[in-house]
């Protein structure tokens, strides 16, 4: 048998007293730290919950729930997704929202940068042009679709008449928002000439950011304007392009307000768009489980579509 | 055959004259370095040699040719950028290639180019990499090595060893040195740094305020400043310039600095001389022209004592800066390690006046060239 030495052994205490309270302190420290740091993020975290996270979960279960909005509830399976493909409207929807995507996208991206690259030259009145192609961007949606919608008109708008005047034949005038061939094209221009302003202004920033060397290289090695556009500009631009293809492409999948006010998703089915059609079918019909459905598919085809995006330009 | 020759060559931004009536003949295959301080007008210059710059007046001829409104590319030119100027998504071969291909020149012929210059700039492991992926030195190398490949007739280049360390930059100046040996080009390099210029150039052309000050040698710009901003900007430390008054005794001409009376050679010019007698001049004496001990090659009559107090000894290793003061100058003076000496002591040093420097002090020109 060992005996401890008295003083040794309470000196041994007295230190593994300390170590047990600089332990205790420690790990209570971290605890405050950790709650001053959630309170600090507590209002915008409840806020997102309720108002975001919660509506969010909550579309998603209806998705597979029948609800009208007041008789109760009932659970649904699968039946919602299985009406989606006999819903006509529903198909002309998604081909309406693929056909909208695909052509305004990458036409806005280049008006976009062309105007850009125009308004980054030393021009006269570069300044006023720049906030005039801002200015759809701002302005309020329903006084340019009023507007848009006198342009356009297909008796008495200024389009049809300028066509008119250039020889084209009243009988070969376009109806525009009237016409289901040309109603398609009256949104994507309207949507087209509302946003390239706002990704102008983006892709000039992307522009005064490439290094200028970089075109005194290039013309040093030989390169003209355009070999300096397509070997220079558009490559340093591809982080700026990413971006505005990416917003843009979500931004024309979620196409609503242009199409309410122009032309209804009409006429027929030719502008029925998906948002528009989760709108007819939440808030005319009162079909919220259906409509629920309709917006997963939305949000799967958008998530689908970015998460593709981001891969190619990883790869990239 | 690519001589160069600059004819009253101005630059002007708006109102602002940034290059004044330059004149500067350049021979074929010779190295030039522009030197001056920041704004003097030098990168301004390379880049109207360039084709970067629009001439606002007088001529640009390469060769035998006026090149004034004549694009970059047909100017048989290629330059090297400060900031190297790579293109970031393409590899270092594209890159090096990069000028080749839009000249459409046979596959290859840009592969051997491109693998020759490689070879001699030690890159050729790097090739497949990305500009992000180089260190700096690398890529200074890979732009150097895209201007070789075109085989141009004239190098531009503009401070491009300005963002390299130390190290780096001394290794880098031999090695484009060495270059120019064997690419038998012409060079026009742009610095702000005078150890570049001493050690690189054939002939320096130093710069201030978009006006040439001096061309010559490095050797003959060290030796024979022909103003007090040549005296002071060539040289490091540079060459003290001391506030004295000229005099004449026994028909030996002397530099009265406070209470220094400092023999000038007999040697000198005595006409200039006897034109400032009496008068206030500036004498400059470089720091190595202070000595602990007259040294036995000199001439003891172009010799005198000089008495200071120390304000600084900064160690150098192989030597000793001393940061002086007599009466009320502050001076420099390079010195052996084994001085000792303490911040305060008063030291006796000897001045050696064999390659002393005399200017007017309102022109600030020199008397003796």
């Amino acid at each position: 048998m060992t005996l401890a030495h008295p003083a040794l052994s309470d000196n041994q205490t007295d230190v593994d007293r300390k170590r047990k309270v600089r332990v205790v302190s420690k790990r209570r420290r971290r605890v405050e730290n950790a709650l001053i740091a959630y309170s600090f993020i507590a209002p915008n975290f409840l806020g997102f919950a309720v108002f975001t996270l919660g509506p969010i979960l909550f579309a998603f279960a209806l998705a597979f729930m029948h609800w009208d909005g007041s008789n109760p509830m009932t659970f649904a399976g699968l039946d919602n997704f299985w009406r989606l493909f006999q819903d006509k409207s529903f198909l002309d929807a998604f081909w309406n929202t693929i056909v909208y995507t695909v052509v305004s996208v990458p036409a806005t991206l280049i008006c976009a940068l062309g105007l850009a690259i125009l308004l980054n030259q030393k021009i006269f009145g570069r300044d006023f042009f720049r906030t005039a192609l801002f200015f759809p961007y701002v302005a309020s949606l329903v006084a340019v679709a009023v507007v848009w919608n006198m342009i356009f008109n297909p008796d008495m708008g200024l389009v049809n008449m300028v066509l008119y005047t250039i020889g084209i034949a009243p009988e070969n005038l376009p109806g525009w928002a009237a016409d289901r061939h040309w109603a398609m094209v009256t949104v994507i221009l309207f949507g087209i000439w509302k946003s390239m302003g706002y990704y102008m202004v983006i892709y000039l920033a992307g522009l005064q950011g490439i290094n200028s060397e970089l075109y005194e290289a290039a013309g040093l090695d030989g390169a003209n304007a355009w070999q300096k556009f397509i070997h220079v500009t558009v490559p340093q631009l591809a982080p700026t392009t990413f971006f505005v293809t990416v917003m843009l492409t979500i931004q024309s999948f979620k196409v609503f307000d242009q199409v309410y006010m122009i032309t209804q998703g009409g006429p027929g089915t030719s502008t029925l768009v998906l948002v528009y059609h989760i709108y007819n079918e939440a808030f005319i019909s009162w079909d919220l489980g259906y409509s629920s459905m309709i917006a997963l598919v939305l949000f799967l085809l958008v998530l689908t579509v970015t998460v593709i995006q981001f891969r190619r330009q990883r790869e990239d | 055959m690519a001589s160069i020759s600059l004819k009253k060559l101005n630059k002007t931004f708006g109102a602002l004259r940034v290059v004044h009536d330059i004149d500067l003949e350049i021979a074929d295959k010779e190295f030039i370095v522009l030197v001056g301080p920041s704004g003097c007008g030098k990168s301004t210059t390379l880049r109207m040699i360039a084709g970067l710059e629009e001439i606002s007046g007088g001529e640009l001829i390469i060769g035998t040719d006026l090149m004034n409104d004549v694009p970059s590319k047909d100017r048989d030119i290629a330059m090297v950028f400060q900031n190297y100027a790579l293109y970031p998504h393409m590899t270092v071969y594209r890159n090096m290639a990069f000028g080749l291909e839009l000249r459409k020149a046979p596959r290859d012929i840009i592969d051997r180019q491109v693998q020759e210059a490689a070879k001699i700039l030690d890159i050729t492991h790097l090739l497949n990499r990305k500009p992000k992926a180089l260190s700096g030195g690398q890529r200074q190398r890979v732009a150097l090595g895209r201007a070789m490949v075109r085989n141009p007739a004239v190098f531009l280049l503009d401070e491009p060893l300005s963002n390299l360390d130390a190290k780096l930059r001394g290794t880098m100046r031999a090695e484009i040195t060495k270059l120019h040996k064997r690419l038998d080009a012409t060079f026009i390099y742009v610095t702000h740094d005078q150890v570049e210029a001493m050690t690189m150039a054939d002939r320096i052309v130093v710069m201030k305020d978009g006006h040439i000050q001096q061309v010559d040698t490095p050797q003959n710009l060290y030796d024979r400043p022909v103003n007090m901003f040549v005296a002071g900007f060539i040289g490091a430390p540079q060459m003290n310039l001391l506030p004295a008054k000229l005099t004449q005794e026994d028909g030996r001409f002397f530099a009265l600095v406070e209470d220094h009376k400092l023999p000038l050679p007999q040697n000198f010019d005595r006409s200039p001389l006897a034109a400032y007698e009496g008068k206030d001049v500036i004498l400059g004496i470089r720091p190595e022209n202070f000595h602990e001990l007259a040294p036995a090659d000199i001439d003891p009559a172009n010799t005198a004592p000089f008495h200071a107090v120390v304000e600084l000894a900064e160690p150098m290793g192989s030597e000793v800066h001393l940061n002086l003061i007599a009466g009320g100058r502050n001076l420099i003076a390079r010195v052996s390690p084994r001085f000792r000496s303490k911040i305060g002591d008063r030291v006796s040093l000897v001045a050696d006046l064999t390659n002393a420097q005399l200017f007017d002090p309102q022109t600030e020109r020199s008397i003796l060239y």
